[in-house]
């Protein structure tokens, strides 16, 4: 089974199964991690932003105009910032390490 | 102050798409609602974070936005004449002698009454604060998260953080009057209408004001004055930009706010109810929608609806103890219908 790895804000790795199809922000939502997703997934919120590790960085669609619109209001943006529920899993990301953004 | 005590049968906090639908069936059984919530407009998350998206999950319309299911659920509650209190949130309450419940807002609106239904979904939108060490101390002396009164900012070193209308259009209000405007945005891309950014632009080749692309790191100050602010810009660089006021538009997100002091039962920010009539601990206090909790919930609007029709036949006996409640269907009811106003 493909894995995520998620690092929480204590710096805690958690290594979670991926389901191909599921959104990053749902695999880390469903292993009950402290992610918020207010907008339940529609990119309507900025509350599921992950940094990126940088070799899965690569292998992600480019973000669409609407999540980079909606990263305007996160905060401690970086160039490996995106919002998990715009990354659409699957096997090609196996081990895909995301870091939780800080809760603002 | 008694006279501006406002009696009435139901009193919603929340006005989304469950507490707009909860207007509706409280009014088939003649009971009026007021409406209380702490955003500028009527419809909760439908209009404030997806307006333009496209809900496919109401039944019997196979497609909708956020904002037409809002437009729909006020043209459908309208008869009923439902009273909005806006731009407030719910904060104290207070159970009387003879059992009802005393509400007061934010802004000192009172409302009396048997119900309150708590229909806040996420919770009530409030302005996302800088996280950032010391930024509380400058909170509402020199850092501030909304423009209340233009006049304080005059002659002021004001710096605008964001890119949406909120932003530019304060940013265009305020530069007349400021000593030195300046705009930063972590991107040269704006959100906000296309007029207002060109505006913008325009003041900044004439020299009237500055726009750094880049975030903020660092506020520094003494006491509660803000002196300067440092920024990382897009381009690697660090900017230190020296200013006085900060105005800081990183749209709205959602919190619990005073309910979570209400002495309801919670779970994890849910308010938990029982399934028949959706109320929780404190008799008198329902909750509906996204916030409440219970084994089996699905955070579904037509959940909400669902919720909001079984509260009313609670809410009803609280509020008309020396009533019969006779339960109808509008299609065959004159009586409902009349209500409607469609006879």
């Amino acid at each position: 089974m493909a894995k995520v790895v998620v690092v929480d804000r204590e710096g805690v790795e958690h290594v979670l199964e991926g389901q191909a199809g599921w959104s990053v922000m749902e695999v880390i939502r469903e292993a009950g991690l402290p992610i918020e997703a207010a907008c339940g997934g529609c990119c309507a919120c900025a509350t599921c932003h992950v940094y990126v590790d940088e070799e899965h960085l690569a292998k992600l669609e480019e973000p669409q105009p609407d999540e980079n619109m909606m990263l305007d209001e996160a905060f401690q943006v970086q160039d490996n910032s995106r919002l998990s529920c715009q990354l659409k899993f699957s096997d090609a990301l196996d081990g895909i390490k995301v870091t939780l953004a800080p809760e603002f | 102050m008694s006279e501006d005590v406002i009696k009435t049968d139901m009193v919603i906090i929340g006005a989304g798409p469950v507490g707009l639908f909860a207007v509706f069936e409280a009014g088939l059984l003649g009971l009026k609602c007021h409406l209380v919530d702490n955003l500028d407009k009527i419809g909760g998350q439908c209009a404030e974070l997806y307006p333009e998206k496209p809900i496919f999950d109401i039944p019997a319309i196979p497609r909708c936005t956020g904002q037409e299911l809002v437009d729909g659920l006020m043209e459908q509650c309208k008869p009923f004449e439902p009273v909005f209190h806006l731009n407030q949130q719910a904060e104290s309450i207070e159970r009387l002698d003879d059992g009802s419940w005393r509400l007061v807002t934010s802004e000192g609106t009172v409302l009396e009454a048997p119900a309150i239904v708590v229909a806040a979904g996420a919770g009530s939108f409030v302005p996302r604060r800088i996280p950032l060490p010391g930024a509380e101390t400058y909170e509402n002396s020199s850092l501030f998260y909304a423009v209340r009164k233009m006049e304080q900012f005059r002659g002021k070193h004001i710096l605008v953080a964001g890119g949406g209308d909120s932003a530019l259009d304060w940013v265009l209000s305020l530069q007349p009057l400021a000593a030195s405007m300046t705009l930063v945005h972590r991107r040269d891309d704006f959100r906000a209408a296309p007029d207002s950014v060109e505006k913008m632009r325009r003041l900044v080749a004439e020299g009237q004001m500055r726009l750094v692309i880049g975030q903020i790191t660092a506020l520094a100050g003494r006491d509660a004055q803000l002196e300067s602010v440092d920024i990382k810009t897009a381009a690697g660089g660090q900017e230190e930009v020296d200013c006085d006021t900060l105005l800081a538009f990183y749209g709205l997100k959602m919190e619990l706010g005073p309910i979570a002091s209400w002495g309801l039962n919670l779970d994890r920010n849910l308010i938990e109810v029982e399934t028949e009539a959706f109320e929780t601990n404190v008799p008198g206090i329902f909750a509906i929608g996204d916030i409440c909790t219970y084994p089996g919930k699905l955070k579904l609007i037509l959940s909400g609806f669902h919720e909001a029709a079984l509260m009313c036949q609670k809410a009803f006996k609280l509020c008309r103890p020396d009533e019969k409640l006779v339960f109808r269907y509008t299609t065959s009811s004159t009586d409902l219908q009349k209500k409607l106003g469609v006879i």
